[in-house]
């Protein structure tokens, strides 16, 4: 309990003085989070559409693969990427390991099943719905792609959302990739790990109150742009 | 008021009063007709058309002609093939044998934009009213100007300029079955497919719908409409093609087919509407 309200006290005090380590960690968690988080999107969405409407041989198989690969352990993620990247990995003369950049493949690696296994499923239901009327108007399958992500833009923000929560939470991968390097790969969950270690209960517990408030920042941001669509598009 | 469709190239309108009795004999093509321009798609040519699924024929073999300017109500017991028949000729099925030609032509991507089909349950995305019609009106290529001209012209037809904005789901059945038809008439199609577009509606949302159908007739679109609703063939059909059991059983001007039925199952339908 001690450690608790000396917890809260020590996260308002980082928070209210900005201190500079704190804003560091933090900038470079949401840095490495969001960039992951985006190419997971680009590459997810249109994936999880070709899973939804594509007619080809194995996308049952493919839709097992990816429904499974959302489960993956993150240090198992941590480890293949470990192994690519390492100086004796295929893509190891690009010295990715312990960059941000590692880390960033890590996040991507995790959060693209989740994006395009939940996109999948949500495209699938509305295209049930949409398929022949939209074969009708005579819409091309690009065209559908754009129509159904379109119109199901509300359910896929919140996938966004789960897939954010995923890389922003992880530690698993990013550790073994990143290093936990001070000033270099250092982000909320690694410090959070290493002071854990250390002892440092109050400033661990610290960190972790920050990680849940942009936790919560988030979701309420996504909130606040949903209130704010017309009312047609959460349909 | 709003022009429903751009006015169709001549082909005079035959209908029942105007002597022709039958009006296509089928298998032929119309003998004193001027033939079709070559960029018009109808008629519509079926021919030995089958459609078979999970095994057994659900129909055909069909053979059947449609023209520009008629009215034409198909008529059939449940599960007569009525709907299938309807979307093989839209193009959302393929025949597992037979042809269907557009003036001669096999449908492409073009004849396709050139038809519109309101479903027996009507599908709506998404989106505003006003979204469903502008949709279909993006996708024909129309210039933002025109669009919106359009849309509240559409709107006006379907007497839903109060819901503009409003969610398309929100909408009661009428109106949403309503908002189904203008959208389809939006881009102005040259044919238009209708199974049951009333088949759950009041009497006053049946005549909503069955006077919007008209105006469009009436501004050159063809009609093919698939009913149940005897009454309703009676009064919007120039002609009558009767299925039964995937057959084309029977094909006849509408006021002859409800006077005189020449087939046995065709008369079995009419009296059967008799006993309710
Ligand atoms: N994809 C399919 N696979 C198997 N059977 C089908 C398929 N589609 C339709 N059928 C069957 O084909 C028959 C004709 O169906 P269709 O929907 O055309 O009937 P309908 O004349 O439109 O009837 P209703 O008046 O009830 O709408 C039905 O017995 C139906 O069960
Ligand atoms: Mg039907």
């Amino acid at each position: 309990m001690q450690d608790f309200t000396a917890a809260v006290g020590l996260a308002v005090r980082l928070l209210a003085t900005a201190d500079p380590d704190l804003v560091e960690i933090v900038s470079l968690s949401l840095q490495v989070s969001l960039t992951a988080l985006i190419i997971a999107a680009l590459v997810g969405l249109p994936l999880g559409a070709c899973l939804a409407i594509g007619r080809f041989r194995g996308r049952s198989v493919a839709i097992v693969v990816v429904n499974a690969l959302m489960g993956l352990p993150p240090v198992v993620v941590g480890l293949i990427v470990y192994l690519c990247l390492s100086r004796a990995g295929p893509f190891g003369v690009l010295g990715l390991l312990y960059t941000p950049a590692a880390m960033i493949i890590a996040q991507t690696v995790l959060v693209l099943p989740i994006i395009a296994a939940l996109s999948r499923q949500i495209l699938e239901d509305l295209n049930r719905d949409y398929d022949e009327q939209l074969r009708s108007f005579g819409v091309g399958w690009r065209g559908s792609v754009a129509t159904l992500l379109w119109d199901a833009r509300a359910s896929l923000a919140t996938v966004l959302l789960a897939g954010f929560g995923r890389a922003i939470a992880e530690v698993g991968a990013v550790i073994i990739v990143g290093g936990n390097i001070d000033h270099v790969t250092r982000v909320m969950t690694t410090a959070i790990a290493l002071e854990t270690s250390k002892g440092n209960l109050a400033l661990a517990l610290a960190l972790g109150l920050v990680l849940l408030l942009i936790a919560l920042a988030v979701n309420a941001l996504a909130a606040a742009l949903r209130q704010s669509m017309p009312e047609a598009a959460r349909a | 008021m709003p022009d429903i469709a751009r006015p169709m190239t001549a082909s005079a309108i035959t209908g029942p009063g105007d002597g022709s009795a039958d009006i296509h004999p089928f298998g032929e093509g119309r003998s004193g007709a001027a033939p079709s321009p070559a960029d018009a798609i109808l008629p519509l040519g079926v021919r030995g058309l089958c459609y078979r699924a999970g095994g057994r024929p659900l129909v055909g073999p069909v053979d059947l002609d449609l023209h520009h300017g008629v009215k034409t109500a198909i008529l059939g017991p449940n599960g007569a093939g009525k709907s299938v028949l309807l979307r093989l000729m839209h193009g959302l099925l393929t025949p597992t044998a037979g042809t269907i030609r557009w003036n001669g032509r096999i449908a492409d991507a073009g004849i396709l934009r050139r038809q519109a089909m309101v479903f027996q349950t009507p599908v709506l995305l998404r989106r505003s009213v006003a979204e469903n019609i502008a949709y279909v009106l993006r996708l024909r290529g129309w210039p933002r100007a025109q669009r919106a001209t359009r849309v509240g012209e559409m709107l006006a037809l379907g007497r839903l300029g109060d819901f503009a904005r409003v969610p398309a789901r929100v909408l009661s059945g009428g109106e949403k079955q309503r908002l189904a038809l203008v959208r389809a008439l939006a881009a102005r199609p040259e044919v238009l497919f209708l199974d049951e577009p009333t088949a759950s509606l009041d009497p006053a949302s049946t005549a909503a719908i069955e006077a919007i159908v008209e105006r469009a007739a009436a501004a050159g679109t063809k009609i093919v409409l698939v009913t149940h609703d005897i009454a309703q063939a009676r009064r919007l059909a120039d002609e009558v093609v009767f299925l039964d059991r995937g057959r084309l059983v029977e094909r006849s001007a509408a006021f002859r087919f409800f006077a005189r039925p020449a087939s046995p199952e065709a008369a079995a339908f009419l009296a059967g509407d008799l006993l309710y």
